[in-house]
């Protein structure tokens, strides 16, 4: 009888608690999109939870007077070409280090673990006077090369955790029956790794878009700046633009949350594959 | 004899595979970092190209160590980290335990607490700077109405206060992490203890300190040096929320290591900055490879 009653009020404050979790989680999207469709003026003006008066000025400013497709466009350009090149370049490594047997390959492992973890201001200035020296400051190379710096050892982590959790069976099955490595690489072990790819993909893509620091550091005017410094540097004439600094955040969030929402499973898996398996 | 020449074969063929990536990550992270280094012996200011680029050897690091901006500034590192990795533990430990369980709507928690971590940190700050924001924001009306504050408040005016939506943004942008990382922990812990324990009539309570927290501990040790280099690189975060002010009473290393880079253009001392956070940084890091490396040696299981 007690101990029926305890577990009840045990579910009862796990349940309040989750609830205020969830409520404390999803409020300041909730309010953002709230006060991305309302007037300026009453931004401030007693708050009210509900949305009083809706208005789509801040988005149509957005795109109309401010040209916040560009910051888009850059942000895309180099997520994506990061993205395409550390999976194809990482996809060789993830491979031998998840199959293969070689000297070398814990340190190589710690190594590129090690990598992950450096902060990346310990290499702006270098990077600042090398890109200089190249005229590579405020171009799409100049973002990509030091965008590596992180998304190179992330894929490469990541897919080697995931690789390996793929059965390998198949692959020394098709061995045995005199298959060489290449061969049980592209027909076998490619087409089952393609959900790896797409999930360390996506994660690959997430970190770059979401990269603040270099693209500050790097780019020097609307031309070049990605989602993040541009909505950063958002500036009014004679104040901060709220409605449509917050348009813009919703903008910036949108394609983010609807992968994680697709993908929810998969991502999860991807990051504690390789962040606690090792 | 065949098993040494396959091996061979083997480690060739590895190490050409990872020879790519490995150059890669040598040339535009290693090489770099190998500057840095070297920059940090010179005196090197882009704004007076006059002066040259002499060597000048410890002389930066004697500036760091008499500098009170750089202690302050690492105290707020220090600071900002503690503070929120504790609280991101003590929330993350429940939510894994809450998502390790089986009820309605399971599914959506999951997804709802992955997208904080999964948008830019500068708009997580500004939605939070928004909330924060001005006499007339919403967490004044709502603490007004709550009647924990009597009056709005200026948030960013006072270093105190100034803290508290920076904090608060970062749990509420780097707790789901946390809580993923503790709950992949809490999967691999059998079942059958918990049963067996039931059986004995231990309480839950008995349970979570007997046989969740023990085994959860390498977990645990993970996070925890996760978070604790992440929050000491922290920069997007506070550039955003508090641009490192009241005056310079929030910023953190990471913020003053840019701001004399590239507001002030002191690439030598600037360099020697980074070098020091990069020093910290990596100790910490081989703390945990340490911790971890039996796990790192390739075995696959």
């Amino acid at each position: 009888m007690t101990r029926r009653g305890k577990v009840a009020w045990g579910n009862w404050t796990f349940g309040t608690a989750l609830v205020i979790l969830m409520l404390f989680t999803l409020f300041p999207f909730y309010w953002a999109i709230v006060a991305s469709l309302t007037p300026e003026a009453a931004l401030f003006r007693e708050p009210s939870l509900w949305p009083q008066q809706v208005i789509f000025d801040h988005y149509r400013a957005l795109f109309a007077d401010r040209d916040f497709i560009t910051p888009i466009r850059n942000s895309l350009v180099v997520a994506g070409t990061t993205t395409l090149f550390c999976l194809i370049v990482g996809t060789l490594a993830a491979y031998a280090l998840a199959r293969l047997e070689f000297k070398g390959k814990a340190a190589i492992m710690a190594f590129i673990l090690a990598v992950t973890m450096f902060p990346q201001i310990s290499i702006v200035s270098p990077l600042y006077l090398l890109l200089r020296a190249l005229h590579l400051i405020d171009t799409y190379p100049g973002l990509i090369m030091p965008y590596m710096t992180f998304a190179m050892p992330l894929t490469v982590w990541v897919l080697t955790g995931s690789i390996r959790q793929i059965p390998k069976d198949l692959e020394e099955a098709a061995h045995v029956d005199g298959a060489t490595r290449s061969q049980s690489f592209r027909k076998i072990l490619l087409p089952l790794a393609i959900p790896s790819l797409a999930t360390t993909g996506i994660l690959t893509f997430i970190y770059c878009w979401n990269e603040f620091l270099f693209a500050l550091s790097f780019t020097l005017g609307p031309e070049r700046q990605t989602v993040p410094v541009a909505i950063a540097l958002f500036r009014g004439q004679y104040q901060v633009p709220w409605g449509e600094i917050l348009a813009a955040a919703v903008v910036a969030t949108a394609p983010v949350a609807a992968m994680v929402l697709v993908f929810q499973r998969r991502i999860v898996q991807g990051l504690t594959a390789g962040a606690v398996k090792g | 004899m065949r098993k040494i020449s396959r091996l061979g074969y083997e480690s060739r063929l590895g190490w050409a595979l990872v020879g790519p990536a490995l150059a890669v990550i040598a040339l535009i992270a290693i090489f770099p970092l190998g500057w840095t280094l070297w920059e940090s012996l010179h005196l090197h200011e882009l704004r007076m190209p006059w002066l040259g680029q002499p060597f000048i050897g410890l002389a930066n690091y004697g500036e760091i160590a008499k500098d009170p901006r750089f202690w302050a500034a690492l105290g707020h590192t220090a600071f900002f980290t503690v503070v929120s990795i504790s609280l991101e533990l003590l929330i993350g430990l429940f939510l894994a335990l809450a998502m390790n369980r089986v009820f309605r709507g399971r599914g959506f928690v999951r997804a709802a607490v992955l997208v904080p971590w999964a948008i830019p940190t500068v708009v997580a700050a500004l939605l939070w700077r928004f909330i924060f924001e001005s006499q007339g924001g919403i967490a004044n009306a709502l603490l007004v109405d709550a009647h924990i504050l009597e009056q709005p408040m200026v948030w960013f005016i006072e270093t105190a206060t100034a803290w508290v939506p920076v904090i608060l943004a970062d749990v509420w942008k780097t707790t789901p992490f946390v809580a993923l990382l503790l709950l992949a922990g809490l999967q691999n812990i059998d079942l059958s203890l918990y049963e067996a324990a039931a059986v004995d009539g231990a309480n839950a309570w008995w349970q979570l300190r007997h046989i969740t927290l023990p085994l959860l501990k390498p977990a645990i040790l993970v996070t925890l040096i996760f978070r604790t280099l992440d929050g000491f690189r922290v920069f997007d975060l506070i550039y955003v929320l508090t641009g490192g002010g009241p005056g310079t009473s929030t910023e953190p290393v990471a913020l003053y290591t840019f701001n004399a880079l590239l507001q002030n253009l002191r690439f030598g001392y600037g360099s020697a900055l980074s070098v020091v956070i990069f020093a910290i940084t990596f100790g910490l890091a081989l703390v945990y490879v340490k911790g971890l490396g039996v796990r790192l040696s390739g075995d696959e299981t």
